[in-house]
């Protein structure tokens, strides 16, 4: 039965709501963090891994510039800043991503521990990054 | 709103016929990225430098380049998904279509350029002439 307020011409219908009607919260950030971190890696980190392994199997010639790109150019600026970013967005997706499978369990939904676990995920991803590249630059 | 048909809700794969394929793939690769993920990570931290000559010798040993095509077919599998997650939540039209497309030429290209490169230095003998 096609009422008047069912055509295609009536008045738009309510959308499902979206991030500029909630406020920001732990829950929010991760959820963004884990698809911004997990497509960065798929996009930005991609290039760089094929780039490295095709590097590798190309001979020294072929993996020369990849070295002074990421290693040797501006003492090495650009691959800190690509290493630190892609270890940060791994660690910050494995938290997140094992968040989500507690979620996917029906585990953690209570808002004081879903609140906790989002937080731990950014310091679990903050100080395992501090820890990797510690140990890359200074304890080697 | 219905339930559908008996026989559709037996067959569980709703309006889209895809089932929760995409979401369960999706789960078991990011299960397998998990150790293979934080394998590669230890074993990149533990070489001894990032040179040519000590990175080819690492990738040449089964022990790093089996890992490695297993970290690339689930790895790229799981950001395939994911990305295509990300198209369908932000391209609409004829453009999403275009913009899938691209993600398969993109993932499956990688794959091929990444698996090709280890099996490559894998398969190698260093110090014998090759082609």
């Amino acid at each position: 039965m096609a009422s008047p307020s069912r055509t295609p011409t009536a008045r738009a219908r309510p959308l499902s709501p979206h991030l500029s009607v909630w406020k920001p919260g732990p829950a929010m950030i991760v959820s963004i963090l884990h698809r911004i971190t997990g497509d960065g890696m798929a996009t930005v980190g991609t290039v760089v891994l094929v780039w490295w392994l095709a590097a590798i199997s190309g001979g020294p010639a072929s993996y020369a510039p990849f070295h002074y790109v990421f290693m040797a150019l501006w003492g090495g600026a650009i691959g800190y800043l690509f290493g630190i970013g892609l270890t940060l967005s791994f660690f910050q997706h494995l938290a997140t991503g094992i968040r989500h499978f507690f979620l996917d369990v029906g585990a953690n939904y209570d808002l004081k521990g879903n609140r906790a676990g989002s937080i731990a995920t950014m310091v679990f991803s903050v100080v395992a990054t501090a820890a990797f590249w510690a140990y890359l630059t200074m304890v080697k | 709103m219905g339930n559908g048909t008996e026989l559709g809700r037996v067959r569980g794969l709703g309006s889209a016929k895809e089932g929760t394929h995409h979401w369960w793939s999706q789960r078991l690769t990011a299960a397998a990225n998990l150790f293979l993920m934080v394998w590669f990570f230890i074993a990149i931290a533990r070489l001894p430098a990032y040179d040519y000559e000590t990175v080819r010798a690492w990738l040449s040993s089964p022990w790093a380049a089996i890992p490695m095509l297993l970290l690339i077919a689930s790895v790229f599998y799981h950001f395939r998904l994911g990305l295509q997650v990300l198209i369908e939540d932000y391209v609409h039209g004829a453009a999403r279509v275009m913009w899938l497309l691209a993600l398969n030429f993109f993932s499956v290209g990688s794959a091929a350029i990444a698996i090709f490169a280890i099996l490559r230095v894998a398969f190698t003998v260093t110090g014998v002439p090759h082609g």
